[in-house]
């Protein structure tokens, strides 16, 4: 039996598990057998609060010392052997996500980013390849904002990413998920090997080995000074 | 959404709470028009406003479907929200930008203007629109985040009728907020848009072309202001600014007599 991946990954109190919770009712309601993977850093408890609210199943995964995104790469491919093995048909993976560097994204599993519209309007220029390499950016907390900001928000999220499409919701209320369950919907399902949509950032640095000490003379391989770009330094 | 390439937009009726069927079945809202939305709370009132804002299509719970120029909306419209056809403002709604006031509003022209002539033009008939519905004019240079309570849905209000391109500006109960209404109705009519009021106050109320009534999540009628209607208005109008006058000589620390009401009660 097959598992459609979505992977959904976004900045802390967006609002990432109050849009899946409206996606997995509206999945069920279909008949689909949704399943869900919670990746945080050190503390995460939707994955039984999911349990309890829609009896599927659920499994949480601490990052610790690993970057979340890391993280995520390491466990998907078992993830989605554990999502068809508990009879789940489609698998929703939500992910912190938290450096900027990097997006969690994969070939063949629809990517959704959860930005907040009162996180200011240049927040879609900050977020990098978290937005960039979505398939979808869902706009959380509309009703707070001006029109303009809203609007400026979506047009900048646009700009960003042109590929990107934008949809905005209310997840208190599940208004305007039907669209964004209707992707996942039409996602095929994932098989055979799956790649990492996104390039990771470059290397591995001394700094990530555990050397503590502060300035790039202490340090190998790509480095890079306050008034310079990045360089290599080695052998 | 092109603004310009509305003329109508329909709510056929659906059902509302125990699946009882709406009683009025078909409401035209045409661009100019001045609504008013009433009903006790829990009536139906913020259902009604997201089904238009969703273009239902008898895909909501209501079964409620939104028409514009009498015919249905295309799914890839629908799901694209810069093809949204409201501009919302509520209660709760703010400026979080702490941007100066005249750059805020450049960066919001800037994407709607299709020449940097037109940016200033966009700032300054905001700017004007915003001055007539507060008491306390809008300094250019001010931070948004700045900005009095009143100043705030001054600017919001008219930034959403002056900038935004929606062909409807909705406005959540925003009568509580220190603007001038009547002023506010007067301005609106010079724009050719549909303003949605979802409101408890007699005066929006009876000064909208009319109000729609809702009840148990249904619409039950949609009444016309009449003529009689339209006396009481002005009344209405000169009572709420006598209440008005006397709020703000208690704020200034006067002291007020029983001759203040004198004709009245």
């Amino acid at each position: 039996m097959g598992v459609k991946l979505a992977i959904c990954a976004g900045p802390a109190t967006t609002g990432k598990s109050a849009v899946l919770r409206h996606v997995v009712a509206k999945l069920q309601a279909l008949g689909r057998r949704p399943a869900y993977l919670k990746i945080d850093v050190q503390y995460a408890e939707e994955d039984e609060q999911f349990a309890r609210e829609f009896g599927i199943p659920t499994r949480k995964v601490y990052s610790g010392e690993l970057c979340p995104d890391h993280c995520n790469v390491m466990v998907l491919g078992d993830a989605l052997e554990w999502a068809g093995k508990s009879g789940a048909d489609v698998l929703l993976v939500e992910t912190a996500g938290l450096c900027l560097r990097c997006s969690p994204y994969v070939d063949g599993g629809l990517g959704l980013v959860v930005l907040e519209a009162t996180s200011g309007m240049n927040l879609p220029r900050k977020v990098g390849p978290m937005l960039s390499l979505a398939d979808v950016a869902v706009v959380t907390k509309i009703d707070r904002v001006s029109q303009a900001e809203r609007e400026v928000f979506r047009a900048r999220i646009q700009d960003a990413a042109p590929g990107v499409k934008v949809r905005e919701v209310n997840a208190l209320y599940g208004i305007g998920i039907e669209p964004i369950m209707r992707l996942v919907e039409a996602t095929p399902e994932a098989v055979g090997q799956l790649y990492l949509r996104g390039n990771p950032p470059v290397g591995t640095c001394t700094i990530c080995v555990g050397k503590k000490e502060v300035g790039w003379q202490s340090h190998f391989g790509v480095v890079r000074p306050l008034e310079n770009q990045t360089f290599y330094r080695g052998e | 959404m092109k603004n310009d390439s509305v003329d109508t937009i329909t709510i056929l009726g659906g059902r509302g709470k125990n699946g009882v069927l709406e009683p009025v079945n078909r409401i035209d809202l045409r661009m100019g028009d001045v609504v008013s939305i009433v009903g006790p709370t829990g009536s139906g009132k913020t259902t009604l406003i997201n089904d238009i804002e969703l273009f239902a299509d008898n895909d909501t719970p209501t079964g409620r479907r939104i028409l514009i120029n009498d015919a249905p909306t295309p799914e890839d419209r629908r799901n694209d929200p810069s093809r949204n056809p409201i501009a919302l403002i509520t209660q709760h709604t703010t400026f979080l930008s702490d941007l100066p006031v005249e750059e805020f509003l450049s960066t919001h022209a800037r994407i709607r203007a299709a020449a940097n002539t037109q940016i200033e033009d966009f700032l300054a008939r905001t700017l004007d629109f915003a001055n007539q519905l507060t008491g306390e004019p809008i300094l250019v240079d001010s931070r948004m985040t700045e900005l009095s309570g009143g100043q705030t849905r001054a600017l919001l209000i008219a930034d959403a009728t002056v900038i935004c391109d929606t062909p409807i500006v909705l406005l959540d109960e925003v009568e509580n907020a220190g603007i001038h209404r009547t002023r506010a109705m007067q301005l609106l009519r010079q724009h050719r848009k549909i303003f949605i009021f979802v409101t408890h106050d007699p005066r929006i109320a009876l000064l909208s072309d009319y109000r729609i009534v809702m009840r148990n999540g249904t619409v039950t009628r949609v009444l016309r202001t009449d003529e009689s209607e339209r006396q009481v208005a002005a009344r209405v109008s000169r009572l709420d600014d006598l209440l008005s006058g006397l709020r703000e000589r208690l704020r200034q620390g006067e002291r007020v007599t029983p001759r203040e009401l004198e004709g009245w009660a």
